[in-house]
């Protein structure tokens, strides 16, 4: 049984990392553009939340409404006024570029909110639980599950049923034609980087009620979130969920096996499916 | 009304050079508006770049583009598509990892600026014309060459053009195909929609134009009636060779 709650506990979180991960996502798929920055700004999301809950004393889902739109628009902002400039054939610029975006977040944060480890406050939410077949189920990690699956339902509505997402798409396959059907790359680019961060904020917070948080762990979530896309297969929205769920499993076991190996699990299992298939799970766009 | 209101596209002195290659040499031409226009030249002549000027993918080194009246020599491709230029690729360029149907509805949306059902209507007919109704739901990257022309012809016209610029549509197809895809275009031409039509195909090109021009080195040699411009000693140099003294 504790084997079997270790397994569910894990695949609950795989939601929290499929949620880290679809950001990522989304911005390789439509622009190749991987952005190391993505971490510290799951974080950023985190602490622009704790902010919002303290000044306005909301409840951290309240703080949502004021952060997802706030970081689509410094998403938005961001894409039209710096990384655009980075995207060509050459994939370095954007690295060194978003790299650089990440150590300027962290330090600013630093500066901001010091060292401290911070955490949001979401009241009886975080104990909250229900007992199914002998199981006591967190209320949150359910909740953040069951918020994965919906975003991830959602973004797949849009790229493959909305005008929006047919731009994402075509710009994604050729830029240069697109561009003569009448699409402006850098604004769709644009709103590729604010659907992205929108759901970062989403990410961010619901990080910030489940654990306590500090400037420099964005580098580990980045690294979770991209091991949850490779695993799943680029350019697959359910699959980066899958590959979500895996990682989150893996490393649940490994805890249960030697606390010490919570980490080091997921990472192996990564590494393990990336030796056998070298392009995920489910793959749906080469390269 | 002006004269300038009569025309759908005026090239004025437009000069391009990649380096030492001229592609627009002080190229100067009108196209009035419901015109199809044909325009001949040997290979690497400029046609293609010259298309390039037109939609604005490459911007004049000088010289203006007029569209319906408006200089847009500095407007973005994007800009101009929403205006109503559209053009078709020598090399078919679809969107591979989309369906026909959703490569139409991306010039249906995003050119001509439909939405919903409207967008759909005009795809589909769109798409029943260029008879690719039966692979309307295959991915573009799967197509055949004829198909690939096709969905070529097939998003330009979605995209509602008043100026539709065809390049070599008809390379590399069957006599049958061919008859097929010029009346295709005939009928789009009757419609009202002006054209400029770059081809080597030259039969197809004269059932369907006015006028033609010939471009060599960037250059316009030669213009007016199609049949008299063909048996002019230019063209007859370019296409024939230099006929020998006797």
């Amino acid at each position: 049984m504790d084997w079997l709650n270790a397994l569910i506990q894990g695949i609950l979180l795989g939601g929290l990392y499929a949620l880290f991960a679809a950001g990522l996502s989304l911005i390789f798929g439509v622009m190749r553009l991987v952005n190391i920055a993505h971490g510290d700004l799951i974080v950023l999301a985190a602490y622009m939340g704790l902010t919002t809950t303290i000044v306005l004393g909301v409840h951290p889902f309240v703080a949502m409404l004021l952060v997802i739109p706030a970081m689509a628009l410094f998403g938005y902002v961001l894409q039209r006024g710096i990384l655009n400039q980075t995207l060509g054939d050459d994939l370095l610029p954007p690295l060194l570029v978003t790299f650089g975006l990440s150590v300027i977040i962290q330090n600013a944060l630093l500066e901001v909110y010091t060292a401290d480890p911070q955490k949001m406050d979401a009241g009886a939410l975080e104990t909250a639980s229900v007992s199914v077949g002998g199981l006591s189920l967190g209320i949150l990690p359910l909740m953040t599950f069951g918020i994965a699956v919906v975003i991830i339902a959602g973004l797949q509505f849009i790229f493959y049923r909305t005008a929006l997402g047919r731009a994402f798409r075509a710009v994604s396959d050729n830029q240069d034609i697109a561009q003569l059907m009448g699409l402006n790359r850098r604004h769709v680019f644009g709103l590729a980087m604010a659907l992205a961060l929108a759901v970062t904020a989403i990410a961010g917070i619901l990080l910030g009620i489940r654990t306590s948080f500090d400037p420099s762990i964005g580098g580990g979530r980045l690294i979770f979130g991209f091991e949850a896309v490779i695993i799943g297969g680029l350019g697959n929205l359910w699959g980066t969920l899958a590959g979500g769920v895996i990682l989150g499993a893996a490393q649940t076991l490994g805890a249960k096996i030697d606390p010490g190996w919570q980490l080091l699990a997921g990472h192996i299992v990564f590494l393990f499916i990336l030796a056998i298939r070298p392009n995920g799970l489910f793959p749906r766009i080469s390269g | 009304m002006s004269a300038e209101a009569e025309m759908i596209l005026q090239l004025e002195n437009v000069q391009k050079a990649f380096g030492a290659v001229v592609v627009a040499d002080a190229l100067s031409y009108e196209v009035q508006k419901g015109e199809a226009l044909g325009v001949i030249g040997p290979n690497g002549a400029g046609k293609t770049s010259m298309f390039n000027l037109i939609t604005g993918t490459l911007r004049p080194d000088s010289g203006r583009v007029l569209y319906d009246g408006n200089d847009v020599t500095q407007q973005s491709a994007a800009r101009r598509s929403q205006s109503g230029m559209a053009r078709s690729f020598q090399v078919p360029q679809p969107f591979s990892g989309m369906t026909v149907f959703e490569n139409a509805m991306v010039a249906a949306t995003q050119s001509a600026g439909l939405r919903g059902r409207s967008a759909e209507e005009t795809c589909l007919e769109v798409i029943e014309q260029t008879e690719l109704m039966s692979k309307a739901n295959t991915l573009a990257g799967k197509l055949t060459l004829l198909d690939r022309k096709r969905l070529e012809l097939t998003r330009a016209l979605c995209a509602r053009p008043q100026l539709l610029l065809l390049d070599e549509i008809a390379g590399g197809l069957t006599e049958a195909e061919c008859a097929a895809l010029v009346k295709t275009i005939k009928n789009i031409h009757a419609s009202g929609v002006s054209i400029i039509w770059i081809e080597h195909v030259v039969h197809a090109l004269l059932a369907v134009v006015d006028r033609l021009i010939v471009i060599d080195f960037g250059k316009k040699i030669a213009e007016g009636e199609p049949h008299a411009i063909m048996q002019t000693p230019e063209v007859q140099e370019i296409y024939l060779g230099i006929e020998v003294d006797a």
